[in-house]
């Protein structure tokens, strides 16, 4: 599935890295906990999460997760959005909760991405 | 290649700038082309490494030596140190603050994780004195 897709499915805002979105991801992950997504998560993964500070760019970095979706509407800070556009990691924002967005992605064919 | 060694201080008050020196050895590690697994290993357990410098240790250094064979990281701090070594190997063990909590991390998995993906997990420690943790991450 490549991002644009993802965003036209979540209705969701872009704010940086518009020249990636036709990158495919495989997996996608929906957390709110980062400790559990380095432990836990395949890499090349598309992240859901409710959580708006600059180490859920870096968590993504470490795991080379090239999309971060923040659900519930929230937005992204700038110092977020900075860094990552510097490190090349597309985030968007989307009004739907975070069952809804796991939901519809399932749904469309993406695989889950922290199966133990 | 001789060994390149990076050495880098950890500031505990700035807590949106940790990860800044695992970010920096996974950029490094890339241009020299280590391969991918490697790669992913060494970025995990060092910025799990980096962000509990920041949560329990306010903060250190960490002395990086990257050769073709082997990738040590030695994170020292002057912190508390840990009274409970297996303790705090244990899964779901955390001193955390709620507020640490809140960011997304303190769900005691870090030691674990730098466990499973170091080759090598070395932990030296006196309670009041400090910490010295050494990851060794084999190449081949």
């Amino acid at each position: 599935m490549t991002i644009t897709q993802i965003a036209r499915l979540l209705d969701a805002k872009i704010y940086c890295c518009e020249e990636m979105l036709e990158r495919e991801v495989h997996t996608g992950v929906g957390c709110d906990l980062m400790s559990d997504v380095l432990a836990y998560v395949e890499d090349q993964a598309v992240l859901l999460t409710g959580l708006i500070n600059p180490q859920v760019v870096r968590t993504a970095e470490m795991m080379d997760i090239i999309c971060l979706v923040f659900v519930r509407g929230k937005e992204p800070t700038e110092a977020m959005i900075e860094l990552a556009e510097e490190r090349s990691i597309i985030l968007m924002s989307t009004e739907k909760g975070m069952f809804a967005s796991c939901g519809i992605l399932y749904h469309a064919g993406l695989k889950s991405g922290d199966d133990c | 290649m001789s060994a390149l060694v990076q050495t880098y201080t950890v500031d505990a008050s700035d807590f949106s700038g940790a990860g800044e020196a695992s970010g920096n050895v996974k950029k490094t590690l890339k241009t020299l082309g280590f391969a991918p697994d490697v790669i992913r290993r060494v970025s995990i357990a060092m910025y799990e490494a980096e962000i509990n410098m920041v949560i329990h240790a306010n903060g250190g250094t960490i002395t990086v030596t990257i050769s073709p064979e082997e990738i040590c990281a030695v994170f020292d701090d002057v912190g508390p140190g840990i009274p409970d070594v297996d303790q705090a190997m244990q899964e779901g063990w955390s001193t955390a603050t709620e507020e640490v909590r809140g960011l997304g991390f303190g769900a005691g998995m870090g030691l674990p994780n730098i466990k499973k993906y170091a080759d090598v997990l070395d932990i030296k420690t006196t309670v009041g004195v400090g910490t010295t943790l050494t990851l060794k991450f084999f190449t081949r």
